[in-house]
This record gives structure tokens, C-alpha cells and sequence, in this order.
């Protein structure tokens, strides 16, 4: 056993020797080894932080949404429909919402608008957005003006900014009194954006929308349970291209670390011929190599996921932010919560690590079993 | 020590290139001398020293080491009695770039995980004995030919091998430092050890140290032909005694 590992102790200082003797190629390799698993592990982590918070989100959302359509077109709420609905059996708790979207010319970009019934800000004050807040240069106490779409001009004072952690939704949001909100919008009085209503037993979401439906032909019910699934399929759809995209890095790596592997250098070669000319055993020969291998992989591998950690949840991904947020007008920059999933480090240590070791073991273990007098013809 | 018994070994059997390097050959090395292999370009020295040393297997033919069949063996055990058995001194020397003097003369002992501070004094001991004490952390490349050979026979000395292979051990060299050499072959012998060696060195092959010098030609033993020196001596004799027999005989002087 002692003999085991003092042997183990030479082979791991030759190794170590072998590395630092090499230092332009295996420096290299492990730049590219790491830059690999950096970009993979940061679509990873990001996607599915981005895919957790979104899920968070929309837990604490109402669970049925119900619009009108008018020609196809979603429409204000009339007068009654509320009360309509509240009769319903199954529905627990309705509300009306007001909503809308504003175009400030200033940022040429758009704003939510929403109209609290609740909590609302006293009138003539409003809540703000992070992304809003960044754009327009406000903090809170200062006074933001809006030219609405009549013509008037309307100036609130900013009562605060809302708390980044929830950015990706309400980076663009503007939360202002129902009574400012008609005002500003000329909205009809009693009309609704859309109504809210959670209902009683989850497990009669379904039939209640159907009911709803029956009720009042004119509307559509949302489901949170399928705006849920749609985010999750946009978020496997984005995932997917990236993947895709990277997949194609991954095979580029691939035949790179199987060409440096598998050209082992004639150095190399020789080396391998001297080693078991001299009373090395091929199993120490692969052995050796496989440490220097393990070494520059498993390296590689920490120091690729520890900085795409850092990228993702320290710089909110800005590498991906382009690719990956598309959808929202002002990029919201927002700090995820650090979510790490054992399967997802698994698969990428599988789809890296592994291969590598394959790819060099594979021309070490031929150049390793060849006879040993070829090295008296150097 | 070392038998061969009727070796024969091709290189690219039973494809077109097919080449047999050795044919047929008989020899029986014997301890504690230095044995030189001698002849042409291409005779097949290198050839029959892999497979002294254990390196390659014949393709026909039996290799006995202190009477062990050792052809048969597959690589694992040759590597053991490579390891225990040989030493090499290569003719490029086949140092290890980049590492130093002393480690390379350790590295053959690696496998046999000894004490690290036992195998160091041992190479320090190796190297000094050879006049290299002072260059022992210099990188291999950055020594002179003669330093790097010593280098080279410290290393093939460091498991205390009983046989010490060279392959064109002064092909390298200048006159200064193959006589240099010989004196380290004489210490060699000293010790006890077995060496073979190939050259086509006059100032090896002719000296004093080398006890048998084996020649080659074309993968068979020149001194095959002196298989037939009985015969001629016989011959010779015969016609001797025909030619006295011939001579007018000579009258005896009478006894007195
Ligand atoms: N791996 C090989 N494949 C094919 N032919 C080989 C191989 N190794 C040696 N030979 C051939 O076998 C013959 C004997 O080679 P060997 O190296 O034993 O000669 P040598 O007597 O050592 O010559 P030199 O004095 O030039 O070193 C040569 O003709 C050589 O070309
Ligand atoms: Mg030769």
C-alpha cells in the first residue's frame, strides 16, 4: 500500500513536470477547454435561473384572466361584467385591472402603465420601474412628466422605484391611482382593462373557464397553468437555439481535442518509447497520461463554471443579454438568484470531461502498447 | 547468460515490404564480459540487441535468459525484466527534454516507488560517480554530448541492472571521450556487470575490455562460416601429413 502510493507520487511529479514542460499547448488547451464550458455553463445557469424566476412569478399571479374580444381584438370590459361573473359558481374573487401601454417618445420605448385599485400611490404620484428609472435618469422624490395621448401634459412625482429582484417583469412598469390612470388615458369610467379571478378548487380551473365561456361568449379566460407553459416552451425554444448553436462549438472542440490528442506529437511519442524502454509499464504510461488529462479537464471544467457563476449571477449575464431577452424594450438588468442544479452540472460534465478523456487516452493507450524498440531508431 | 537459439525476426511480416533482418541465429552470451555486436550498416546490430534486451520479440526462434524462455512472454513481463535485468544507453541517448539531470536518472526507478530521499541519493551517487555532481539540476538539453551520454549511463545503471545495453555507444563521441567510455566500461566489468554493446568503432571493437566481438552480415554470424575452421584444420592437417608422408624418408642412424 505504501509502495502503491509512493508510486502514485512519482507518477503524479511527472505528470505535474510533463504539464509545465508543455506549457504553451496545455495552456492553451485549458483556455479553450474553459471558454467552452463557460459559455455552455452560463446558457445553463441563466436559462434555467431565468426559468425559475419567471415560474416564481407568475406563481403569485392570478390564476384566470378573463378579456373581451371584439372582432378579434381584445377590448375594454364593459359595466356589469364583473358582477356577471361573481355569480358563477366556483369563482372565488374577482377584480377588474387596468392596464395599458405608453409610448415615451423622449426614450422611444414603451411603458406599462397599471392602475392600482389597492395599495395604489397617493394621486398625482406614481411607482416606477428600475429599467424606467435608469432610462429617464428619476429617482424617487423627482417629477416625471408624460405628454398622454390627448395632447395634455401630466407630471408625477416618482414615490419610488421598485426593488430590482422582480425587474424582468417590472422594469418597464409605471403604477399609478386608478383615478390618475382614467385621467391620463381618457379611459371610459367603469370600463376595465381585463378582470382577475381566482377560483376556489384548482382542480376546476378548466371547468370554470368553460362556464365563463358559456356565459359570456364575448371573453377569453387565460389560464395561468398555459401562460405558464408558453413561457416554459419560449424558454426551451431560446434554450434550444443557443444549444444548438453551442452544440456546434462543442464538436468544433471535440475534433480540436481529438486532433492535439490524437496528433501526439513525435516528442510525445518518443517519450511514451523511452518510459517503457526504461521499465515503465504501459499501465504506468496511461496512467500518467490520464492524470494529465483528468488534471487539464477537471481544471478546465471549475475554472469554465465557476466564471460563468460569476457571469451569470454577479453581471446578470451581460454576454447573453441581446440573445437571451429579446423581448423586453428596456433591457431590464436585473440580478438572478443563484440557482445550481446537480443534474444540469452533471450532464455538462458528461458532455465535456468525458470526451476529452476519451480523446486522449484512446492515441496514448496505441502509441503505448506499440513495441518498445522503435525508440533505438529515433 | 543470454541464449538465442535460431532468431529470426522480420520487420512487416506477410506484407509486401516484408523484410527479415535476422536469419537464423545461434549465440550464447556470457556474463560479466562486454560483448561487442560488429558489422555493416544495416547487418542487423540494433535488430539483435532489441531483442538481447528484451525490447522486441523474435519472429522465430527462442530468447533463454538464465535459461527462462523469455520470447513467449507478452510486454507486461518483458517490461519487469527489462526493468530488472537491463540497463539501456541509447545511441541518441533518449534523455527526457525539459527535465533535469538527476530526474532523469531517477525515472527508471519511478514504477519501483522507493523512498524518495533513498532514490535521490542514489542518482546523486550515480552521477557523481560519472563526474556529473555539478550538473546535476541542469536541463538535459542544455548538456554537451559526452555529459548527456553520462547522463544517459546513470540512468541505465540507477536500478542496478545486471546487463548494460549500448547501442553504437561512441558514435557520438570524439576520440577523447570514447576513450572515456571504455574506462567506464572497465569500471562496468568491475562491478560485475554483463555489457553489450554494437559499434563500428575500431577503438572499441579492438580493445582490451571487449572480451568477444560478435559479427554480423546481412542477419546472419559471420563466424557462422568459422563453423567450417574444424573442417579446414582438419584439411589442413591431412595435407600436412600427406605432404610429410611424401617426404623421402629418412635413413635412421643405426642405435648404437
Ligand atoms: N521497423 C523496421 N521496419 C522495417 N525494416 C526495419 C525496421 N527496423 C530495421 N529494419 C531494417 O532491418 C535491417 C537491420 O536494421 P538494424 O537497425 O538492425 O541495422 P544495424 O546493423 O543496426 O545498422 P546500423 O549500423 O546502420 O545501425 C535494416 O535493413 C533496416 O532497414
Ligand atoms: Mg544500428
Amino acid at each position: 500500500m505504501k509502495l502503491w502510493i509512493a508510486k502514485q507520487r512519482y507518477l503524479a511529479d511527472f505528470t505535474l513536470a510533463s504539464l509545465a514542460r508543455r506549457k504553451t499547448k496545455n495552456l492553451g488547451l485549458l483556455l479553450v477547454f474553459s471558454l467552452l464550458v463557460f459559455v455552455l455553463a452560463s446558457v445553463m445557469l441563466f436559462t434555467s435561473a431565468l426559468r425559475h424566476e419567471a415560474t416564481q412569478v407568475l406563481a403569485s399571479s392570478p390564476e384566470v384572466i378573463l378579456q373581451r374580444m371584439v372582432a378579434g381584438r381584445h377590448d375594454l370590459i364593459p359595466p356589469g361584467y364583473i358582477e356577471r361573473i361573481g355569480r358563477i359558481r366556483g369563482v372565488q374573487k374577482t377584480a377588474g385591472r387596468l392596464w395599458g401601454y405608453y409610448y415615451d417618445p423622449v426614450v422611444k420605448a414603451n411603458y406599462t402603465f397599471l392602475g392600482l385599485t389597492e395599495d395604489a400611490p397617493a394621486s398625482g404620484r406614481i411607482k416606477v420601474g428600475n429599467g424606467l428609472a435608469r432610462y429617464r435618469g428619476v429617482q424617487a422624490g423627482n417629477v416625471l412628466s408624460f405628454r398622454s395621448y390627448s395632447g395634455k401634459l401630466f407630471s408625477f412625482t416618482v414615490d419610488a422605484v421598485l426593488p430590482a429582484d422582480s425587474e424582468l417583469i417590472s422594469a418597464d412598469l409605471v403604477l399609478l391611482a386608478e383615478a390618475d390612470f382614467r385621467a391620463f388615458f381618457d379611459y371610459p369610467a367603469a370600463h376595465w382593462t381585463d378582470i382577475t379571478l381566482s377560483v376556489a378548487n384548482p382542480q376546476e380551473v378548466r371547468t370554470v373557464a368553460q362556464k365563463l365561456a358559456n356565459a359570456l361568449p364575448d371573453s377569453r379566460p387565460i389560464l395561468r397553468d398555459e401562460v405558464l407553459r408558453t413561457y416554459q416552451s419560449i424558454f426551451d425554444w431560446r434554450e434550444g437555439i443557443v444549444l444548438a448553436l453551442l452544440s456546434a462549438a462543442i464538436l468544433a472542440f471535440a475534433i480540436l481535442a481529438w486532433d492535439k490528442a490524437s496528433g501526439l506529437s513525435a516528442e510525445e511519442k518518443r517519450e511514451i518509447g523511452i518510459l517503457k524502454a526504461i521499465g515503465w509499464e504501459t499501465g504506468d504510461v496511461i496512467r500518467m497520461k490520464l492524470w494529465e488529462g483528468l488534471l487539464i479537464s477537471l481544471t478546465a471544467f471549475l475554472a469554465g463554471y465557476i466564471a460563468a457563476y460569476v457571469h451569470v449571477f454577479h453581471f446578470s449575464a451581460a454576454l447573453f443579454e441581446p440573445v437571451l431577452k429579446g423581448w423586453a424594450v428596456l433591457y431590464p438588468r436585473f440580478t438572478l438568484a443563484p440557482v445550481i442544479d446537480g443534474l444540469q452540472i452533471a450532464t455538462l460534465f458528461f458532455f465535456t470531461v468525458l470526451p476529452y478523456a476519451v480523446a486522449v487516452l484512446v492515441p496514448i493507450w496505441r502509441a503505448s502498447v506499440t513495441d518498445p524498440d522503435a525508440v533505438m531508431r529515433a | 547468460m543470454i541464449e538465442l537459439t535460431d532468431i529470426h525476426k522480420a520487420f512487416n511480416e506477410g506484407q509486401p515490404n516484408e523484410y527479415w533482418a535476422l536469419r537464423g541465429i545461434d549465440l550464447n552470451i556470457a556474463a560479466g564480459q562486454v560483448t561487442a555486436l560488429s558489422g555493416p550498416s544495416g547487418s542487423g546490430k540494433t535488430t539483435l540487441l532489441t531483442l538481447l534486451g528484451c525490447l522486441s520479440r523474435p519472429t522465430r526462434g527462442r530468447v533463454r535468459l538464465k535459461a527462462q524462455d523469455v520470447s513467449g512472454l507478452p510486454e507486461r513481463f518483458l517490461t519487469d525484466i527489462r526493468r530488472q535485468t537491463f540497463g539501456f544507453v541509447f545511441q541518441q541517448f533518449n534523455l527526457i527534454r525539459g527535465l533535469s539531470a538527476l530526474d532523469n536518472v531517477m525515472l527508471p526507478a519511478y514504477p519501483l516507488g522507493l523512498p524518495h530521499r533513498e532514490l535521490r541519493d542514489k542518482a546523486e551517487a550515480q552521477l557523481a560517480a560519472l563526474d556529473l555532481g555539478h550538473r546535476r539540476d541542469a536541463r538535459v538539453e542544455w548538456l554537451s554530448g559526452g555529459e548527456q551520454q553520462r547522463v544517459a549511463i546513470a540512468r541505465a545503471l540507477i536500478n542496478s541492472p545486471e546487463v548494460v545495453i549500448a547501442d553504437e555507444p561512441t558514435a557520438n563521441l570524439d576520440t577523447a571521450l570514447s576513450k572515456q567510455f571504455m574506462t567506464i566500461l572497465e569500471r562496468l566489468l568491475d562491478e560485475g556487470r554483463t555489457v553489450l554493446l554494437t559499434s563500428h568503432d575500431p577503438l572499441v571493437v579492438e580493445s582490451a575490455v571487449v572480451a568477444t566481438v560478435v559479427r554480423l552480415r546481412d542477419g546472419k554470424l559471420v563466424e557462422a562460416q568459422m563453423l567450417f575452421q574444424p573442417a579446414i584444420i582438419a584439411l589442413l592437417l591431412a595435407s600436412l601429413l600427406s605432404a610429410w608422408r611424401c617426404l623421402p624418408p629418412q635413413p635412421l642412424s643405426p642405435r648404437n
